[in-house]
């Protein structure tokens, strides 16, 4: 069994509700974000002279941990603190983690954050303590467009056919084989396409 | 096997430094030992209670939170868990600002006890005085009285804010219940958000107010297409129980084409748009006008509707005594004073959209009905803002829209009022009001504003100017309002408004330019019931219990001004022997109990934390009454119709005065295009000194200025000006630049975000941003209100936030 995330690109305004709700609920210092969310634009303008044609297409995509089928991050990490679990989730050990950010350097989807204050990586590990109660993710419950679910990867997958992950700007998933299914956007483009470009790189 | 991983998009996500691609050593993912997790089913484990509060700010929805307390603190904040996801019980999910509340709770910036201006040092120059209290209140009082006794109430002003909006008993926080049990206090007309569509309307459809149009649950149901004009749910009306939700629904419903109508590619228009039009900020009467010459070519306007409901439309249809050739349709064709047919390319010309375009959305608009015209509210905060309105209103009746289902007014999307229990102020006995906007003139030179010439209602002038004034949970003095270096100016000149208290539970702007700085409480920290506000078909009420206690030494303003009634020996008659929870209690169970089926009693209401309830006539449909007959339900208006041409507009056009005229400082009887100072024509002019039209937009990070000083919150949505790629170019500006945007009112420097969501021409900085102003006077916070001009609009006298022209170059 593999547990991971739908994301509905179809519904997201980058509000960041799930960035905060998460923030809330982890007490994340400013500088450590489990979950981000990327702004891709692209196209431009038609000039006529007098008027102008717009041409321009903007998408959203909400990230956190894609606890991936192949995580790179496990692969690389020095004291094995970076742990997949049964449920296919993976999280930090904090007892072996020693903080070296081999993990964070690893991940092409920059899930593992550093935490200054103790040295140590954080992530997400799809809020394993709300599930062990019976209550969703705290990204997931915080939308208030409800672009975000979780539940068991077949399952989402037979539920929305036609999505996958395979969406810039992420990188093509054959290689880490994320957890992640996007319904995606009316413009979104091919991962590597290179259409457009993240706008809000400083936020991520 | 050594994965591949896309470097380049391993560079977007982390912002790393590249470098080699590390090699992965491959080793067996293992169990490691645990902590076994504490089992909890609601948020977080072991905490002492739960409870159900509100955030309470200016963004038009409003939103449960469950906030988690232990040891007295809050721990956790939980969204709303009733409700489900269908379009009438939908659960209200709160944005991104309400979800940081504890960052607000225990913000640095909380104010923790009363400070005094330092005796000998200038207002705005920093220098406190932590004080009792006693003392503090002491000072209020004998402040107010002494103002009273010298220059009369009309002197008190309680300025606009809007950090406390409608809960049922923070708003008032009994400010005015006091001054009005001692003689009122000057009042104001009109508020910020929408001055000019609040003002304009009683002439258009006889509504004192905005004309709502239908609701987008209505949309839904019954339309066929929706027109999103200058209106844009996804960033204004955030809640996950309002208008993102039901505007996210109206665009998954099949056969309801939505257009979004903007000069910036808003989050409306990248999820909800079939087609986006960007017109330049301020032309949207033009555009109109030029999409009524198109229809009325193809014979595509609802004649029938025109000639029953409206007045003024054709010759045939004009109040007696009006000269030839005013008629809209004349102005239209050609034929009016001005001789000009406002075709699509005249439009083109002005607009920015081309003529294909306006003749092509001309036709759509015609031909697919029912459709519903909702505009928002940022055409109508403009110089030339009335018009604006009232030309969108005017399209929608042109489409013989009004009163049938999926059709709509023109106005903003509707909704079903809840029941709002304010807490009862009682009458001002002062009845002279002066616009929301108006204040700084009313400080600087308040016995020479008139009626005619300042729109002073309720006398023909002012008597005196403002000499005593409080603003309470609003951000008004410092940065919401306009031109913030002048108005700093007229503020700190203790010649002219001679006391300043500031209310507030964050030290902000504002409070640095008052003479008397009290802490206020959050929502979190006393009783309060919450009602919903612009949120469709779904009405509901919120419990706030007192999560916590006051923080440090700050009290909620109902008992502040306890403690002044009790100076004044008012107490009895203020509280009228009940404490905030014993107002909430008494006004639920005297008002909304009674009033809303099923409303659970206050007591089950701490337990459900909301309640949610429908109008009982079904979906909003506006003005269906006067559809449906329009002799017995007339608007009130003079002809008791839609007045196109309005009368009183006509004769107001002859009587106003305006002294000192600017270009577009002008009452016109019909909804014309008017040039006006810093409009578009004036950013083309060839030799344009400020060729940039700047506009500040709603921002994710903040509710106006509420919420923006919370560290998440800028690392979310860190404050950038959008600039087009055109004009970045144009000036050498790559993305991520530090830019100065300037004009002869201010500086301010800020991060460039070059992107393709802007017109050329246009930049936009979103408003209410916290200003930061260095040694030499440019801001750094990046207030949109440092470039913002306090020229009033001609009828309303309201802010015209959008309409300020700038230059900008590399800093």
């Amino acid at each position: 069994m593999a547990l991971g995330f739908f994301f509905d690109q179809t519904r997201c305004n980058g509000c960041k509700a799930c960035q905060i709700a998460c923030k809330d609920k982890h007490d994340l210092p400013v500088g450590v974000m489990w979950r981000r969310v990327a702004e891709y634009s692209g196209g431009g303008w038609v000039d006529h002279g007098a008027t102008f044609t717009p041409r321009v297409f903007t998408y959203y995509t909400s990230m956190a941990c894609n606890h991936c089928e192949n995580p790179v991050c496990v692969q690389v990490c020095p004291t094995t603190a970076m742990t997949k679990r049964d449920d296919g989730t993976v999280f930090v050990d904090d007892s072996k983690c020693v903080g070296c950010r081999y993990c964070e350097w690893a991940c092409p989807y920059g899930a593992p954050q550093f935490d200054a204050a103790t040295g140590h990586m954080t992530k997400c590990d799809l809020c394993a303590d709300y599930r062990e109660g019976g209550q969703d993710p705290a990204c997931v419950s915080a939308c208030p467009a409800r672009a975000l679910g979780w539940g068991e990867i077949e399952k989402l997958r037979a539920e929305h056919p036609g999505a996958g992950a395979a969406i810039e700007p992420l990188p093509d998933p054959s290689v880490t084989r994320p957890n992640l299914v996007i319904l995606p956007h009316r413009d979104a483009q091919a991962s590597g396409s290179g259409t457009g470009d993240v706008l809000n790189r400083g936020e991520l | 096997m050594a994965p591949e991983i896309s470097r380049r998009s391993w560079l977007k996500w982390s912002g790393a430094v590249a470098g080699a691609t590390p090699l992965l050593t491959a080793c067996a993912p293992k169990q490691p030992t645990r902590e076994p997790l504490p089992i909890a089913t609601d948020g977080m484990a072991g905490v002492d209670k739960t409870v159900w509060s509100a955030c309470v700010v200016n963004c038009g929805s409003r939103c449960p939170l469950r906030l988690q307390v232990k040891d007295g603190a809050v721990v956790r904040v939980l969204p709303d868990n009733t409700g489900d996801d269908s379009l009438l019980n939908r659960q209200i999910r709160a944005c991104v600002r309400g979800r940081n509340m504890r960052q607000r709770i225990y913000n640095p910036d909380r104010i923790k006890t009363p400070l005094k201006r330092r005796e000998g040092t200038p207002r705005g120059g920093g220098q406190w005085d932590e004080i009792s209290w006693d003392e503090a209140l002491d000072l209020f009082a004998e402040k107010l009285k002494h103002t009273i006794d010298t220059y009369g109430n009309e002197a008190v002003f309680k300025v606009y804010g809007s950090g406390v909006w409608n809960a049922h008993l923070g708003t008032s926080g009994g400010w005015m219940k006091l001054f009005n049990l001692l003689g009122g206090s000057l009042g104001y007309y009109g508020n910020y958000s929408y001055s000019q569509i609040g003002t304009i309307t009683r002439f258009h459809y006889g509504n004192p107010d905005e004309q709502i149009s239908n609701s987008f649950e209505d949309s839904i149901e019954n339309g066929r297409m929706l027109v999103l004009w200058g209106n844009n749910p996804q960033e204004t009306r955030m809640s996950g129980g309002g208008l993102v939700f039901t505007s996210l629904e109206a665009a998954k419903t099949d056969g309801l084409r939505i257009v979004v109508i903007d000069p910036r590619y808003s989050e409306s228009a990248s999820l909800l748009a079939d087609e986006w039009i960007a017109p330049r900020p301020g032309t949207d009467a033009a555009l109109v006008a030029g999409i009524v010459h198109h229809l009325l070519a193809n014979d595509l306007h609802d004649q029938a509707f025109l000639d029953r409901y409206c007045v003024g439309f054709d010759e045939d249809h004009m109040p007696p005594g009006i000269p030839a050739g005013n008629s809209y349709r004349s102005y239209i064709e050609g034929s009016g004073p001005d001789k000009v047919e406002k075709t699509p390319d005249w439009a083109a010309a002005i607009t920015g959209v081309p003529a294909d375009v306006i003749r092509r959305f001309a036709l759509d608009l015609g031909r697919t009905k029912p459709v519903n015209i909702s505009q928002g509210w940022g055409p109508q905060r403009h110089a030339n803002g009335e018009n604006q309105a009232r030309a969108i209103y005017t399209l929608a009746n042109v489409l013989g829209q009004v009163g049938i289902p999926g059709g709509g007014t023109g106005g903003r999307e509707g909704y079903y009022w809840p029941l709002t229990s304010w807490f009862d102020d009682g009458k001002n006995p002062v009845k002279t009001q002066i616009s929301n906007f108006g204040w700084t003139d009313a400080i600087e030179r308040g016995p020479e504003m008139t009626a005619l010439r300042d729109g002073v209602r309720g006398a023909d002038r002012l008597k005196v100017g403002i000499k005593f004034m409080l603003e309470y949970g609003g951000n008004m003095l410092a940065s919401q309002h306009a031109d913030n270096n002048r108005t700093r100016e007229i503020l700190t000149d203790e010649t002219k408004c001679e006391f300043i208290c500031v209310v507030d539970n964050q030290f902000t702007g504002s409070a640095a330019l008052a003479d008397l700085v009290l802490p206020d409480t959050t929502t979190a920290e006393r009783w309060d019931l919450a009602p919903s506000e612009y949120t469709g078909d779904m009405a509901y009420l919120i419990m706030c219990e007192k999560a916590i206690d006051p923080l440090f030494d700050s009290r909620p303003a109902y008992e502040m001004v306890t403690g002044l009634a009790k100076r004044f020996g008012l107490e009895k008659e203020f509280t009228e022997g009940r404490d905030l929870e014993g107002w909430a209690r008494h006004i639920h169970e005297t008002k909304n109990v009674p009033a809303v089926p099923g409303m659970p009693s206050f007591d089950e209401l701490k337990k459900v934390g909301v309640h949610r309830y429908h109008s009982p006539d079904g979906l909003t449909v506006a003005l269906k009454e006067f559809r449906e007959d329009p002799e017995a339900n007339k608007l009130d208006t003079p002809s008791g119709k839609i007045e196109i041409f309005s009368s009183e507009l006509w004769e107001m056009s002859k009587t106003w005065e305006f002294p000192d005229a600017e270009r577009g400082d002008k009452i016109t009887a019909l909804p014309e295009h008017v040039a006006t100072w810093e409009g578009a024509e004036e950013a083309l002019e060839a030799d344009a000194k400020y060729p940039i039209q700047l506009i500040g937009h709603h921002f994710k990070q903040r509710t106006h200025s509420t919420y923006g000083n919370n560290a998440n919150l800028q690392e979310a949505h860190p404050q950038v000006l959008w600039l087009s790629q055109m004009d970045a170019q144009r000036r050498g500006i790559a993305d991520g630049d530090q830019v100065e945007i300037f004009n002869d009112r201010g500086r301010v420097q800020i991060e460039a975000r070059v992107t393709p969501r802007i017109m050329p021409g246009v930049a936009s900085l979103p408003q209410g941003a916290w200003m930061r102003m260095d040694a030499a006077g440019v801001d750094h916070g990046g207030s949109v209100n440092v470039l913002s001009r306090l020229h009033p609009t001609p009828v309303a006298k309201g802010n015209c936030q959008h309409t300020n022209l700038v230059e900008i170059k590399k800093a």
